[in-house]
């Protein structure tokens, strides 16, 4: 009995540390994420400087922000659904960090390594679908509900192409597990040649294109923010959020970015791992975060590179490029890498 | 009472017919959506109701008037000079623009003509607040688009072009520089050739615009063949400006009714584009910026020595008559009317504005269009709200 319970008491210390951690990770991300490019990166393109004033260089600006959100008047429109409209941003938060449950960052830092790990990431990302859905109708105002009608079209939408891009991927592995997924690439070689192992971004570069263009719809970023879409929308579903629930949806979209971007990193870079040959396997338990890090940030950047360059759709534009060409090229994709993957 | 294309008549005939039928099958119901007065595509506010089937625009109806300042009453109250600041804040992106008209009708009543040096530098500073003007319009195309980076370089841009109006005549927004029979001053020192490296810096402005959003398929995608106005109707809801030469009316008041400034002695080319959807009326006007530079250049070169102020008499009281002069401004044709029945004051004063009749076109063009596009098509007619409430 005492067994047991010891057994139990180590699992329950385990998990806290490891939730706790992961959570520390992701916001940290997040905010390194934010300052870099939504502050930063963005002002340079726009020949400005950003915020200077908080903090050497304006590093401390997220934080002044978040006093400010938190600060303001938690505002229920007199119409709103007052359950749902509170639940919701909670609905988009937790789908973002439940993605983060299988994502590894070193040989064993990984909350829990499942089976499943990728079709449970993809699972999850979806949830916040719903969210959004019940954001826009639970606010009871007319751009909102456009808003959140438009984002659920287009989420659903997208999942299927991010769906497919990935099972090129899983044919390649031959399993659904992120750690199996890293290993592949790090341990295999390029006809033979094992110098930088093989990253599948090189075997599947449509599949990651078509990953990356999917990753920024799902994201509601330009050129697909029709959901936000402040020109015509005012804000699409965030229209009536204000005060900490605003900053909810504001961290779940950034931390959503981190996600998928660390998703893709794995899945297409090689994730946390270097090849075989570059690093011994005890280094890179703390090598790893960083490894996978950089990459992440690396990816957000390119998203927001693509957010401040380029106009938006239309809707029906954008579902036609759905339809029509991205889940017809990923289905081609898979065909084309299972015909390989039988012949080689 | 207008002419509707088979286009609109075909769309329109299709949208009743679908809604009757799903109104049986499923007895929706339409949806009015405000688009303003608050809104940020509205450019001020402008307030647009707009009945919905979905995101597909029933009906739409623009409303005016939530900035209305009775500048037209107000003029009856004011002396001749002190008209032209009211006039200066119809169109505030091109202010001087707005003198010029206005001015040209009271000296066409008074009989009195400024000095050829006046009537060229007015044309420059004419030429200059249509740059200023179109600069943002270019740049705030990208931003009804969602493409928010463009517009940041416009603002950069245009600040050389203020700047040159900012040392001529001390006013960035409102240079209230125009006088009866001449000019308040003569210019700077070393100011033409500023300007004319100002102008570099706008056709490198031009390029970059050219790089980033005309250039863009998804831009393309959203403008060509949306909003499309054919010449017949462009001329009978009285479009003016970029917006008619887009529908490919050939028709430049500085070409074709000229008075007074001195456009006939420029070397130059009236851009027209047969399309007449948001991507020539945006097309036009970036050639329309670019010909501008090229009219600042000639003008800079060529300008004459001179004074700048006739004689007029001191207190200036306006004989008995009436007066029309329209110039092509950056927005389109402004017109004003003048009566004077010899006083200090004019009798009467009706200012054409240009947005006034390039907004009336829009019950027409958003019909059965969708929501995004509302704000392409309002974008690229591009209105001033204080042109449209005076």
């Amino acid at each position: 009995m005492t067994t047991v319970l010891a057994a139990d008491w180590a699992y329950w210390q385990e998990t806290l540390v490891k939730v706790g951690l992961g959570l520390v990770a992701v916001l940290l991300l997040t905010g390194a994420v934010v300052y870099m490019y939504l502050f930063k990166f963005v002002s340079f393109m726009q020949s400005r400087l950003g915020p200077m004033e908080a903090g050497p260089y304006g590093s401390m600006q997220l934080l002044a922000e978040v006093g400010k959100w938190l600060q303001k008047e938690d505002i229920f429109t007199e119409n709103s659904d007052r359950i749902v409209f509170g639940l919701a941003p909670a609905i988009v938060m937790s789908s973002t960090f439940l993605m983060f449950v299988v994502i590894p960052a070193g040989p064993n830092a990984v909350i829990s390594d499942l089976g499943t790990g990728i079709y449970y990431v993809l699972a999850m990302s979806s949830i916040a679908t719903i969210g959004i859905l019940s954001a826009g109708w639970a606010s009871a105002n007319k751009y909102s509900l456009m808003g959140g009608l438009r984002a659920a079209g287009q989420l659903i939408a997208y999942e299927l192409p991010l769906v497919l891009a990935v099972v090129g991927v899983v044919i390649q592995v031959g399993s659904l597990n992120l750690q199996d997924i890293v290993h592949a690439q790090s341990d295999g070689a390029i006809f033979g040649w094992s110098g930088i192992g093989n990253p599948f971004i090189l075997t599947q570069f449509v599949g990651f294109l078509i990953f990356l263009i999917a990753v920024q719809a799902e994201l509601t970023q330009s050129p697909f923010d029709m959901p936000i879409a402040e020109s015509e929308l005012v804000g699409g579903y965030q229209v009536e959020y204000t005060g900490i629930r605003f900053l909810v949806f504001f961290i779940a979209e950034f931390a959503t970015a981190v996600g998928f971007a660390a998703v893709a990193s794995t899945l297409f870079l090689g994730g946390w791992a270097l090849p075989a040959d570059w690093a011994s396997a005890s280094t890179m338990h703390w090598l790893g975060p960083i490894v996978i890090s950089a990459k992440a940030v690396l990816l957000v950047g390119v998203v927001f590179w693509v957010r401040f360059s380029l106009p938006r759709f239309r809707e029906d534009q954008l579902q036609q490029l759905a339809w029509k060409f991205l889940i017809p090229v990923a289905l081609l994709n898979i065909v084309v890498t299972g015909i390989l993957k039988v012949a080689f | 009472m207008t002419s509707v294309t088979d286009r609109q008549k075909l769309q329109y005939i299709a949208a009743q017919a679908a809604d009757a039928r799903v109104n049986v099958e499923l007895e929706t119901e339409g949806m009015t959506l405000n688009l303003g007065p608050q809104h940020p595509a509205t450019h001020g506010t402008l307030r647009i109701i707009a009945q919905l089937d979905g995101e597909q625009v029933v009906h739409a109806e623009p409303v005016a008037g939530y900035m209305h300042r009775g500048y037209e009453k107000l003029t009856e109250v004011r002396t001749y000079p002190q008209i032209t600041t009211l006039v200066n804040r119809i169109d505030w992106l091109g202010s001087f623009a707005n003198e010029v008209p206005f001015i040209l009708a009271a000296e066409q009543l008074m009989e009195v003509e400024a000095p050829e040096r006046a009537m060229w530098i007015r044309t420059i500073l004419f030429e200059l607040s249509r740059i200023s003007n179109l600069i943002l319009f270019l740049g705030d195309m990208g931003v009804q688009l969602g493409a928010v980076t463009p517009v940041f370089f416009a603002f950069r841009d245009r600040e050389f072009v203020l700047d040159q109006i900012e040392a001529a005549t001390g006013g960035r927004f409102h240079p209230n520089f125009d006088r009866i029979g001449g000019l308040k001053d003569d210019l700077p020192k070393g100011w033409l050739e500023s300007t004319k490296g100002s102008m570099d810096k706008v056709r490198e402005f031009c390029d970059q615009i050219e790089d980033l959003l005309l250039g863009s398929e998804i831009f393309q995608a959203r403008t060509r063949g949306i909003g499309i106005v054919p010449a017949d109707v462009a001329m009978q809801y009285g479009l003016s400006g970029a917006n008619a030469r887009a529908s490919g009316i050939d028709w430049d008041i500085r070409r074709d009714n000229c008075i007074g400034l001195a456009y006939p002695e420029l070397d130059w080319k009236v851009w027209k584009h047969t399309d007449g959807d948001s991507f020539a009326r945006f097309w036009v006007r970036i050639q329309e910026v670019r010909e501008a530079a090229k009219m600042v250049d000639q003008l800079c070169d060529g300008l004459p020595a001179g004074p700048v102020m006739a004689k007029v008499p001191r207190i200036i009281k306006v004989p008995a008559g009436e007066a029309y002069v329209a110039t092509e401004n950056p927005l389109g044709e402004m017109g004003y009317y003048i009566v004077s029945e010899g006083e200090l004051t004019p009798f009467r004063v009706k200012i054409r504005s240009a947005s006034f009749s390039n907004m009336s076109i829009t019950p027409w063009l958003l019909r059965g269009v969708y929501v995004p596009d509302i704000i392409t098509i309002l974008g690229s007619l591009y209105f001033i709200l204080g042109d449209i409430d005076r």
